[in-house]
């Protein structure tokens, strides 16, 4: 075992093998959260459409999660990043192959932002179905429409108690992301693998990979039980009486 | 819009996929099987009142369960050849083959998950039960295999297929050690025959009609659970 391997000059790019394991952290963190701010608010838009009183709304809604819940996520990837391209218009199918920006990670970014966003929407829904229905009843009779009745009453609430789901939610997404190393992006699995090669430390590589995954594990427990303290709903079970 | 696609690709390389397929639902039953064998000595470790179990076990879970899978893959599928060579003492130790690398690490992934389920199960059977178990007489194994395991298990039915579901759908990530699975299969037809839009359309209509089916399924079992209790 040597971890001086990581402060050794790295094969190509002129720093030292560390500088790959920090680079892969940050595609890791960029590719995860960018996903992240494209499934929250579409999993809580699809999650609010499969509640609501309305079949036109309920329907596409279901039909998405179980099209996007049923499909594995590599095989998402792929048609994001192989096919999309190839069954849309030409002029922008080509713009998708070369004249995107960074192709390999917005495609990662939009794969896992809208499979993420199915499962979200679960929580969502199960969050405000766990309300009780005269919550909803009670509002509407005060004169509330139904978007105000959403806004004001049931999401205040169901997004409360949705936040201990919505936080494995988050943290798989981290986990999630290494599978973008499939369309090449260079996130932590692949630096990991890619120092291997180069330098026969796997058992190294792979070490230092999983204790960083670890502490982002960590830190967004850490971060989001704080968050959740500050939001706790009062006379809920695991709140402190006040 | 498809007209210059090629979808007989699919009908000629049919036997190459349906091997694919065996070798993903084979290894999803068996990951399944190990998975829950393992999850469940590792959740009655958790539950058990020795601080060192329950510690170990503990770790162990959480550990995998921050650990991406396709790290986990990759870790068994280099080191299990060492370990191996270290353990037999033999420098030209064959291995184990992918196929079996393949199946440890999803074993060993998938029963930290089975674990937690199991857990689940365990603490929802009532506390009278085990009393009553020991009341008659039983020992902790006959209580845990006569009273606890079969109720647990009952309740736990629908959770453990929907995990059985969604790790039908991660044995797709064997194609980073390139392994022909299902997936392995589509994506090497395709890059073979430059047949990738169609292949991996093909693919995704796969898996979708197996895991929805199997998820109705699933619904179904839990509606007729309901009714039963």
């Amino acid at each position: 075992m040597d971890f001086n391997v990581f402060f050794q000059p790295a094969f190509s790019g002129g720093g030292i093998y560390l500088d790959w394991i920090v680079s892969g952290v940050k595609w890791t963190l960029t590719v995860s959260i960018l996903a992240w701010l494209i499934a929250f608010p579409v999993g809580s838009a699809l999650g609010m459409m499969r509640t609501a009183p309305l079949a036109v709304l309920r329907a596409p809604a279901a039909a998405y999660v179980e099209l996007f819940r049923n499909v594995p996520l590599l095989v998402q990837m792929f048609i994001w990043y192989f096919v999309l391209p190839e069954i849309v218009p030409v002029r922008l199918g080509d713009w998708l192959k070369t004249g995107m920006p960074m192709p390999e990670v917005t495609n990662a970014v939009l794969a896992l932002g809208f499979y993420t966003a199915s499962r979200v929407a679960e929580q969502v829904r199960s969050g405000i179905q766990s309300m009780p229905r005269g919550q909803t009843e009670a509002a509407l009779a005060i004169g509330l429409t139904l978007p105000q009745a959403y806004r004001h009453v049931l999401l205040p609430m169901a997004y409360r108690i949705t936040i201990p789901p919505l936080t494995s939610e988050f943290l798989t997404i981290f986990k999630n992301s290494s599978v973008a190393l499939t369309i090449g992006v260079l996130e932590l699995t692949a630096q990991a693998r890619q120092i291997s090669e180069y330098t026969y430390r796997t058992f190294e590589a792979f070490t230092v990979a999983t204790v960083i995954y670890v502490l982002i594990t960590m830190a967004v427990t850490v971060l989001m039980r704080e968050v959740e303290r500050r939001v706790r709903v009062p006379g809920y079970i695991g709140t402190p009486g006040k | 819009m498809f007209a210059e696609f090629d979808f007989d690709v699919i009908r000629r390389t049919l036997p190459y996929l349906g091997e694919g397929m065996l070798f993903s639902l084979g290894l999803t039953l068996l990951a399944m099987a190990g998975g829950v064998v393992l999850g469940t000595l590792l959740a009655l470790m958790r539950l058990s009142g020795f601080v060192s179990l329950a510690a170990a076990a503990g770790a162990y879970v959480n550990l995998l369960r921050s650990t991406p899978l396709i790290l986990v893959i990759f870790w068994f599928y280099f080191l299990v050849p060492i370990a191996l060579k270290n353990i037999t003492g033999d420098p030209y130790a064959a291995g184990l083959g992918p196929f079996h690398s393949a199946l440890i690490a999803f074993t060993m992934f998938e029963a930290a998950y089975y674990c937690e389920i199991i857990r689940a199960g365990i603490q929802s059977v009532p506390r009278g039960q085990v009393q009553a178990a020991y009341a008659l007489g039983l020992t902790y194994p006959q209580s845990m295999m006569k009273v606890v395991l079969p109720q647990a298990f009952r309740n736990m039915v629908p959770i453990l297929l929907t995990q059985g579901i969604i790790l039908f759908q991660d044995t797709s990530l064997v194609y980073v050690v390139g392994l022909t699975d299902f997936m392995g299969a589509a994506s090497k037809v395709a890059q073979r025959d430059a047949r990738l839009v169609e292949m991996y359309l093909f693919a995704a209509l796969v898996y979708f009609l197996i895991c929805y089916s199997a998820s109705l399924f699933v619904k179904r079992l839990q509606a007729r659970g309901a009714i039963a209790r």
